[in-house]
């Protein structure tokens, strides 16, 4: 290969490695002092991008020179580090305290809110940026051409780095925020307001994604879509570097920049899987990433919330789980097709959540990718019927569980080897993997369209028959999972929940326990996915992305993290809303953002969970109140 | 008798739902340094905690410079003038000497004449020695000297010192006993929790003993050291 073509294919690389870095660092700074893994950092990176493409604009009408452009920049990120101050004050100063699952889910939140807002102020269109002047040109590096631009990105690196590194070590704010990522209880204890420092390392934090997504505006136009895809590779970073750590970020970005860029020569088709198996392979050798330190001793004790004690029905429950079973059956008999199909999704969907919560209320293990295993499903059964093979659906629906367990086994085995907010990232990370694997393998899978035709066999292709059907694998498959958490198996998971350490000192192999419980998990949402996959008919890289994991994250959490069968309350209400109100308006996912948020601070045990509460209340309140001793 | 600088009556705490303080009361006055004594688990550090507001208290008053701080947040307390001293240390082993002493750094808020890094490497000069070293590469001894180094340099009226000989080498305990009497000597208050009798006895003037989270015993160090029924029943091990 010609060398000149190697070395400018290594500086792109140093020019995405930058961007990567300066997005990195302020989510890696933000990290380190409040222990909030910030999934908002994508939307400063967006707002950035925006603000940017309005602003610099209008200053370069004002005088047309570099320096105008990059003071419209800096203003840009400047205006996303208040905007960043806002989130702070109104909602990440009242999570600090609470589990980190439901940190991450209101974090989300609020990109799902700044997405819809983004669309109403900026539109749908994707707006190009102007050019930055003088360096619009192209400079000849042995022989070829290399846009000038992305040469002062280049620079750009290094010279926030150096600028970080005088900041952490010559200023007291600096020096406040290196002792606050290690113990921020004793910052407080010697006199420190933390809820001012916080305020402004998230000033500084959105003030740095802000800067990553100015400086794109050259290079790519702003678009509603940036938040996400530069979120996962903004997690990828921080955790390879180490959590926390801003060398490490910049290592990690260095890495990952020279393995995009010359990943897509040697493997151009799976450029975006490479990223995540070496997120892997770095966390399976050093858990704590690079540069990080174990999370122990980050101060925080937050034992993981989960069920936490096992009742069998009362005779009224029985009866009214028994009546919604019933009610939920007679469907067909009285309502409409499309009633039939909000039904039959219900079902699937009941399976899909409840097979988390069997991994995160029983197990513990929050997955921020559990929509992965749904999509293996899907895609397996999909694939099995519309490819060469041609197979019937009865195949398909047997190896749509399969399928899914096999991926969740393999993925599973890295997986249990990580613990708190380490194994959440992982989970995303090969979320992200079968993302991508749908998206870019566009010759068996169809890319971003996806595969048509994926029908149920003739017998079972009434609306129907095929609503009994998933009715009656889905309620099997849910008695059998509550089966499996009322057994001495689950037992031994919610034991190595609570204490990993004392479950092992009794002679539980916490890992492997942890590892069947993720590939069953798997298997069900496989099984869901695959049910799923024949009544749209359809397969496409949505049913592996993001936005339906969380999606299933916020039915357990409505329901209820606390109790066994809340996640099926939780599908049930969260996908007739869905479906009842996405139609009447545009800001669905807004709406949807507050109501994460909201279910978060104020019911943070969910429907269920608030109605266990109620119960025990009342139970509790006829008893005299006893005397403290 | 002096008007108490710390005054604490009645003070309960929990850890979740296991209540371990069952109304302590004590009180410290200017200048004076006062051993709260007690077996592992009795409450000593539980009640340092409480104080400080780190473990946010169930009930109970806490009084300093005369203001009700009780339930105040850790850093509130701390900028009225008391001081903290864990018994882990936690020293920020990231940062250097200099940059721990930064973290301590407070303004007083009656303009006394304020700690300097210098006057401190005068009283510990085993620190001044490697000022620019990362904490995570001194002794425990150094680093014990650091933390309440680093205390100082919020400028306390009053020192809540957990544990201060506790896992130290004999010629290191010497050294804590000498900063402690130094700090009483800059006039600073120091509620000292500990199970050592003999390092007790040689800095304090008054005595607490604590058992099952009360108080069972308030003496001076005389009559603690002369009593040997109650160090019978709460300190011999």
């Amino acid at each position: 290969m010609d060398p000149s073509f190697l070395v400018l294919q290594s500086l792109s690389g140093l020019a995405s490695a930058a961007s990567l870095f300066v997005i990195a660092s302020g989510l890696t700074i933000v990290f380190g002092v409040t222990r909030i893994v910030n999934f908002a950092h994508g939307s400063f990176y967006m707002l950035g991008a925006y603000i940017a493409v309005t602003l610099v604009p209008r200053l370069l009408d004002l005088s047309y020179s570099p320096a105008t452009f990059f003071l419209g920049v800096l203003l840009s990120a400047l205006l996303v580090g208040l905007i960043g101050v806002a989130v702070e004050v109104l909602l990440l100063r009242r999570l600090y305290r609470v589990p980190e699952l439901f940190q991450l889910l209101a974090t989300f939140g609020v990109v799902l809110i700044v997405e819809d807002l983004v669309l109403k102020v900026w539109g749908p269109v994707d707006l190009a940026g102007p050019r930055a002047p003088s360096l619009r040109h192209g400079v000849e590096i042995l022989g070829q051409r290399f846009p000038a631009y992305e040469l002062v990105l280049i620079a750009v690196g290094p010279l926030v780095l150096g600028l970080l590194w005088l900041l952490m070590h010559r200023t007291r704010f600096g020096v406040l925020i290196r002792a606050a990522t290690q113990d921020r209880e004793m910052v407080g204890a010697l006199g420190v307001n933390q809820a001012r420092l916080f305020t402004l390392t998230l000033f500084l934090g959105a003030s740095l994604a802000g800067l990553g997504g100015a400086l794109q505006i050259p290079r790519i136009p702003a678009n509603a879509h940036m938040d996400l895809s530069v979120i996962t590779d903004a997690f990828v970073v921080t955790v390879i570097g180490g959590m926390g750590s801003v060398p490490g970020a910049f290592v990690a970005a260095l890495i990952i920049g020279q393995l995009q860029a010359f990943g897509i020569l040697i493997f151009p088709k799976v450029t975006l899987v490479l990223v995540f198996a070496l997120m892997a392979v770095v966390l399976v050798v050093k858990p704590w990433g690079l540069f990080g330190r174990p999370e122990a001793a980050s101060g925080r004790v937050m034992p993981p919330e989960g069920i936490p004690a096992l009742r069998r029905f009362r005779p009224a429950e029985t009866a009214l789980a028994g009546l919604a079973v019933l009610a939920l059956l007679a469907v067909p008999l009285v309502g409409d097709a499309y009633k039939v199909k909000v039904a039959t999704e219900i079902l699937i969907f009941a399976l899909a959540a409840f097979s988390l919560q069997f991994l995160v209320g029983v197990g513990g293990l929050v997955s921020f990718g559990h929509a992965a295993y749904f999509g293996l499903g899907a895609y397996a059964a999909g694939l099995l019927v519309t490819g060469p093979f041609k197979a019937p659906m009865e195949l398909a629906l047997v190896a749509a569980p399969l399928a899914a367990a096999a991926g969740a086994a393999l993925f599973g085995f890295f997986i249990v080897r990580l613990s708190g907010i380490y194994l959440a990232m992982l989970t995303l990370a090969f979320g992200q993997i079968v993302y991508a694997i749908c998206f870019q393998w566009v010759e068996v899978t169809g890319g971003d369209n996806g595969v048509v035709g994926v029908w149920p066999s003739s017998w079972a292709a009434g609306r129907t028959t095929y609503f009994y059907l998933v009715a009656a694998l889905c309620l099997t498959a849910i008695v059998l999972l509550r089966r499996v958490i009322y057994a001495p198996f689950g037992y031994s998971l919610r034991a190595a929940r609570d204490s990993a350490t004392r479950a092992e000192a009794i002679g539980l192999d916490v890992r492997t326990h942890r590892w069947l419980a993720f590939t069953l998990a798997g298997a069900a949402a496989g099984l869901a996915g695959g049910l799923y996959a024949f009544m749209k008919g359809s397969i496409d890289p949505t049913l592996t992305g993001i936005p339906l994991s969380i999606d299933f994250l916020v039915m357990v959490l409505v329901g209820g993290i606390q109790t066994v069968m809340g996640p099926l309350v939780g599908a049930a209400f969260f996908h007739a809303l869905k479906d009842a109100v996405m139609p009447l308006t545009e800001f669905w996912r807004l709406l949807l953002g507050l109501a994460i948020i909201a279910t978060v601070l104020a019911f943070p045990r969910g429907l269920a969970g608030a109605a266990e509460a109620l119960r025990s209340r009342r139970a509790a309140a006829p008893k005299p109140v006893e005397a403290s001793a | 008798m002096d008007k108490p600088l710390l005054d604490v009556s009645g003070l309960t705490a929990a850890y979740g739902r296991a209540q371990v303080l069952f109304g302590v009361t004590l009180r410290l006055r200017p200048g004076e340094v006062v051993a709260l004594m007690g077996r592992n688990g009795a409450g000593k550090s539980t009640t340092l905690k409480a104080i400080m507001g780190v473990l946010p208290p169930t009930g109970g008053t806490v009084w300093f410079e005369g203001r009700a701080v009780t339930g105040w947040e850790p850093f509130r307390v701390a900028r009225l003038g008391l001081g903290y001293v864990p018994e882990e240390r936690r020293i920020f082993t990231d940062l250097t000497v200099m940059e721990n002493l930064e973290v301590g750094r407070k303004v007083p808020a009656d303009g006394r004449a304020a700690w300097t890094p210098d006057r401190l490497f005068s009283i510990f000069p085993n620190l001044a020695e490697m000022r620019g070293r990362r904490a995570a590469a001194m002794s425990g001894g150094e680093q014990q000297m650091l933390t309440i180094a680093r205390t100082l340099m919020g400028n306390p009226h009053a020192v809540l010192l957990d544990e201060p000989s506790e896992g130290l080498a004999p010629v290191i305990v010497e050294q804590m006993a000498d900063a402690v009497l130094r700090m009483k000597r800059e006039g600073i208050a120091v509620l000292l929790s500990e199970q050592n009798l003999s390092f007790a006895g040689a800095v304090s003037d008054r005595a607490y003993v604590i058992e099952k989270g009360a108080i069972h015993f308030e003496g001076t160090m005389a009559a603690l050291e002369a009593d040997e029924a109650v160090r019978e029943a709460y300190l011999t091990v």
